[in-house]
């Protein structure tokens, strides 16, 4: 006799865990399913070498909502985020400019560059701050359907509009302009110094296959401000024990109210009679059922690989095949036996602990994005090095380090294939790199793990390495992620639901999509309320 | 052009006698008001008139007329002044280097596989139907969303219907595809690598744009897309020869003057003249200064060149607040087109291509269009330019001596700011586009007589237009509509009291189209009431 469950969830990525952990509150019987053997997806910490611990795949976190961190009592399962500080821009000549934590200081050193751009510093953060907390409303709601006259989407996009008009006519059309237009564009208006824009830049194209002029970047560089770190909107922070403190804490809480997750158990197909799941096939031929099946896998994935054709009409599957996920970033991740030193910072400066971002200047980062266009990694890439155990030392023993650098751009598809080779030689194009602003870097390297889009895909399961599970543009954002007319987390397939990141609000260790996701399970199932209580809640609370 | 009567006073100024001051000037007059037009140059029509560019060879900056709409021309009585809305249709020929061409025209496509011929059926449609939801806002003023009145209430709901009624699926279509990069569309609907490029083209052209960029381009091609010479024939513009374009711009000065409209030319207008108003104490505008010191009154002045020029050049920015003025100098409007003209002693021998009068595109795939546009980026030239050609004495005899031609080229992407001397790039670039000519239509050097090179730096002092854009600003989303030419000023009318816009820096934007013009007099009509 086989067991049977309420829901199964595919993949136990954050959100997929988040999703369950929901359901699981709500009273159902949950299992998730990983194909790995270990869980967390992309945010995962794991001994790559022994005695360091990797974050091998996201590395920092600003976006996990509160209420969930609340709901969930993640603190509880162990989940403690670290605010993290200080970071630095290096250009071309050896110069840089720093953020430092203490807001005086940094105008100080804006003021070193240029008067005017420490002077803009301020209009630039409000202005953007405007936008994050209209966007912020929306992070915990399910998009309406525009196309829709049901009550709800009407009363949705009544909502969306009302939020849209307190900006008033001026605010909105600005909005509008910042919506469509290019980080560059949108930086020259506030900025001159070149290095300034470069390093506020960097956050408009992470993860994303698109270049600082082009148009729709500035909106991403809202993505990476929305988050908050301790109701400190805006702020970065480290999981303590690497990002896959984030997932386990998840798992933690899944499990204490009662739901099960099962790793090494990839599944092969969602199974589907008279347009309803009935559950799911795995790779070994074992069939588990269930009336409700989620999927966060990426839309790509999950309509392509899970799904058989058969079951979903050539236009959905089109949707599918078009659905935009490029693979563009690569991750290089480094056990150190001593601290790097940067001669051209001050010593013993909270700067040498810091966050880098290699980058030039803005040019040398638009340069990167021709090489990535053409299926080659630039000679000199943006890479952003985060030296995590500086601010977790759980990470490695004492006078030891693991830094974790993220590279825009590195190609999904390289001329001629990737090989053993190539892989080794994007790793040695990073490390090069890096050695140009720290001499002793190369020395202390214990290890490295060099993941292009290729490995990651191979990995985690995401279409191309593609971090967002689907690019953040605006064809691709609000109802119409990850399409038009399927943004509200329910699939074409009765008792199928997506929770992934290729849902809405997208990229990010967020675990808002799980968690919207569930929301919508429970009013299908009429179990949104508990006690009275909704299970998940709509409304965003700090706003 | 007679000028004697300059001195009187008037109800109204045009400055700037392009098509859209001409048509503006011509309603107003109709009005009942006292207008008179100053054009800088010797003769009116801007970027639509004919000139010529060597001795016996004429051409004009405008190629085609797609946008124009048959409403206007009856409204404006030009059939009766020599112009006719009957225009030759051309087709478009993409040009491949081994004469394996592609005809594109309004129901059929030859030279590709039958799949992509089925997929440009549902391609065409699809955009016609977006042009056609969108279009009804063209011809009215952009709606305000605080201080609405009845008529913006009724434009934002006319807007939303139509959107509605594309149909639940192609209605969440709109909103995705819009948004969508050249690239992706075509990589969605086509196989063709030309073809693709050579649909890309109209997407694309005069923006800082390339195959790849997400947001604007879509909403650029419905632009292009919403006139009645184009709006049922998508790929098919009407092709305009110089003559036409001539008649064009004379029937619409005998229009004008037949209402009574004075039109003065090489009067450049050197500033805006503010008075105070002693008993509101605003400011509003009193006349204009011609460049020679005259000054000539009038309670409204509207402006035909772009707003960077209105209000930096002419106003001033001293009479404007801050926030204002930075919205000005924000707008995007660096061209990335050069024009370029070659004066032939024959007719040029395009390899097997069996109807020159078509408009034909020398761009070989969307990745040579998006490496071209990465030079252009960074302020450099591209090896490889593409270009839109034209051979305009083909449609019209009279621009060149007997047996000669004219050939004209739109080119992509040139930039306007150029990291080296634009003196000595010149003849790099001119070498370049004419190589490209060479392969595509042998011999063609040797047959140049002259040649005249536009760079967007030229085109900008030629045509007074700042950043030598032909739109007067980028057509994108976010300079579309409400945000054309930027807030603040996107009814028309300026935050100068008696002063406003009337070209294609206003709403609904550039082209041969005239409804700038056109509803810029209505604006003006109403404030005076």
């Amino acid at each position: 006799m086989m067991n049977k469950y309420n829901a199964i969830i595919i993949g136990a990525g954050h959100n997929g865990l988040t999703n369950a952990a929901y359901l699981a509150k709500a009273g159902l019987k949950v299992l998730v399913l990983e194909k790995n053997s270990y869980i967390g997806g992309a945010a995962v910490s794991r001994e790559i070498h022994k005695g360091w611990m990797y974050s091998n795949c996201s590395y920092v976190c600003t976006l996990l909502r509160q209420s969930i961190h609340r709901d969930l009592d993640l603190s509880k399962h162990g989940l403690m985020i670290v605010p993290y500080e200080g970071n630095v821009i290096f250009g071309a000549n050896g110069d840089y400019v720093a953020d430092y934590p203490e807001e005086t200081v940094t105008y100080r050193e804006l003021k070193r560059h240029s008067p005017r751009d420490a002077a803009a510093m301020h209009r630039y953060e409000s202005d953007l701050m405007r936008y994050a907390k209209l966007i912020r409303f929306f992070l915990l709601r399910t998009p309406a359907d525009p196309t829709s006259l049901k009550p709800r989407d009407i009363k949705e996009m009544i909502f969306m509009g009302k939020k849209f008009l307190d900006l008033g006519e001026e605010g909105i059309y600005e909005f509008i302009r910042f919506l469509t237009m290019s980080a560059g564009d949108f930086l020259d208006e506030y900025f001159e110094n070149d290095l300034v824009k470069a390093g506020l830049a960097t956050s408009s194209i992470i993860g994303t296959a698109l270049g600082v002029y082009s148009p729709g970047t500035a909106y991403v560089l809202l993505h990476h401000v929305m988050g908050d770190v301790d109701g400190a909107v805006g702020a970065w922070g480290l999981a303590r024990g690497g990002m896959g403190s984030i997932s386990t804490a998840i798992a933690g809480s899944l499990k204490e109210f009662g739901g099960e997750i099962r790793c090494d158990a990839e599944v092969d197909e969602l199974l589907v009679k008279n347009n309803k799941t009935y559950g799911v096939l795995l790779a070994n031929g074992e069939k588990i059922l269930s009336d409700i099946v989620v999927s966060n896998l990426d839309p790509k994935r999950t309509f392509t690989k899970i799904i058989n054709k058969k079951h979903i009409s050539a236009s959905l599957l089109k949707k599918a095949e078009n659905f935009k996920i490029r693979g563009s970033s690569g991750k290089v991740n480094i056990a150190l036996t001593g601290q790097p030193h940067f001669p051209s910072l001050p010593d013993q400066s909270l700067l040498q602990k810091g966050s880098f971002g290699f980058v030039d200047s803005l040019e040398n980062m638009e340069r990167a994005y021709d090489a990535w266009k053409h299926n080659r990694w630039s000679e000199n890439p943006f890479i952003e090095m985060t030296q995590s155990s500086q601010f977790d030392p759980t990470l490695a023993a004492p006078g030891h380090y693991f830094v974790s650098c993220f590279i825009q751009y590195c190609p999904a598809d390289i001329e001629g294939g990737w090989t053993e080779e190539k892989r080794l030689a994007f790793g040695e194009t990073v490390i090069n790199r890096i050695s140009k602003y720290s001499p002793n870097f190369r020395e202390l390297i214990a290890h490295m793990e060099i993941r292009t889009p290729h490995e990651i895909e191979d990995e985690i399961g995401l279409t191309e390495g593609n971090i967002f599970q689907g690019e953040l543009t605006l064809d691709q954002l609000m109802f119409n992620r990850p399409f038009p007319g399927y943004a509200q987390y329910r699939g074409p397939i009765k008792g199928m639901y997506m929770c992934g990141s290729g849902t809405h609000p997208g990229g990010g260790v967020s675990s808002a999509c799980g968690a919207n996701s569930a929301r919508e399970i429970l009013i299908d199932l009429n179990l949104s309320k508990v006690n009275g209580k909704c299970v998940v809640p709509e409304e965003f609370d700090d706003a | 052009m007679p000028d004697s009567n300059i001195t009187k006073q008037y109800d109204v100024i045009v400055v700037g006698g392009g098509h859209n001051g001409l048509i503006c000037a011509h309603q107003l007059a109709l009005k009942g008001k006292k207008v008179i037009v100053l054009e800088a140059e010797e003769s009116v029509g801007g970027f639509a008139k004919a000139y010529e560019f060597s001795p016996g060879f004429s051409t004009s900056a405008v190629h085609t007329l797609p946008q124009l709409s048959k409403k206007l021309i009856s409204d404006l009585q030009l059939d009766k002044y020599g112009f006719s809305s009957q225009q030759p249709i051309v087709s478009t020929l993409a040009l491949d280097p081994c004469g394996e061409h592609i005809t594109i025209s309004a129901d059929s496509l030859t030279g590709v596989g039958s799949k992509d011929q089925q997929a440009y059926k549902e391609f065409r449609e699809l955009l016609n139907q977006f042009s056609k939801a969108i279009r009804p806002t063209w011809g009215k003023k952009p709606p305000r969303i605080e201080d609405r009145d009845l008529s913006d209430v009724m434009t934002f709901a006319q807007f939303g219907l139509n959107i509605r009624l594309l149909g639940k699926e192609k209605m969440a279509e709109f909103t995705r595809v819009l948004a969508l990069p050249t690239q992706d569309l075509m990589d969605e609907f086509f196989e063709n690598p030309l073809l693709k490029a050579a649909l890309s083209w109209d997407f694309l052209v005069g923006n800082k744009l390339a195959p790849r960029s997400p947001n604007n381009a879509v909403l650029n091609q419905l632009l292009r897309n919403s006139g009645d010479l184009a709006g049922k024939n998508t790929y098919n513009t009407g092709a305009m020869p110089v003559a036409k374009v001539g008649l064009f711009i004379n029937a619409l000065v005998k229009s004008c003057q037949a209402q009574g409209v004075t039109i003065s030319c090489n009067s450049r207008v050197d500033s805006i003249l503010v008075a105070e108003q002693k008993d509101q104490g605003n400011p509003c505008v009193n006349g204009v200064r011609l460049n020679d010191g005259q000054k000539i009154h009038a309670p409204t002045v509207i402006s035909n060149l772009d707003a960077k020029t209105s209000f930096k050049k002419l106003l001033g920015l001293k009479h404007l607040d801050i926030q204002f003025s930075h919205r000005i100098n924000r707008i995007r409007d660096k061209s990335f087109v050069a024009t370029i003209n070659l004066a032939l002693r024959s007719a040029p021998n395009f390899t097997g291509v069996l109807d020159p009068k078509s408009r034909l595109l020398i761009a070989p795939s969307m990745s040579c269009m998006e490496s071209a546009f990465d030079y252009a980026k960074y302020g450099e030239l591209p090896n490889n330019p593409i270009m839109e050609v034209m051979i305009p004495s083909l449609h019209d005899n009279t621009i060149s001596p007997p047996g000669h031609h004219v050939l004209s080229a739109q080119v992509m992407y040139v930039p306007y700011e150029l990291k080296r001397n634009w003196d000595q790039a010149k003849p790099t670039l001119l070498e370049s586009i004419l190589a490209t000519l060479e392969t595509y239509a042998p011999g063609i050097r040797s047959q140049i007589i002259a040649s005249e090179l536009l760079t967007p730096k030229d085109l900008e002092s030629r045509f007074n237009v700042s950043g030598g854009h032909w739109h007067h600003g980028e057509f994108c989303i976010d300079q579309w509509w409400v945000n054309r030419p930027t807030y603040g000023t996107n009814r028309y009318s300026t935050p100068m009291q008696g002063f406003y816009l009337c070209g294609a820096g206003a709403h609904p934007g550039g082209g041969i189209m005239g409804a700038a013009g056109q509803n810029a007099a209505k604006e003006v009509l109403k404030h005076d009431q």
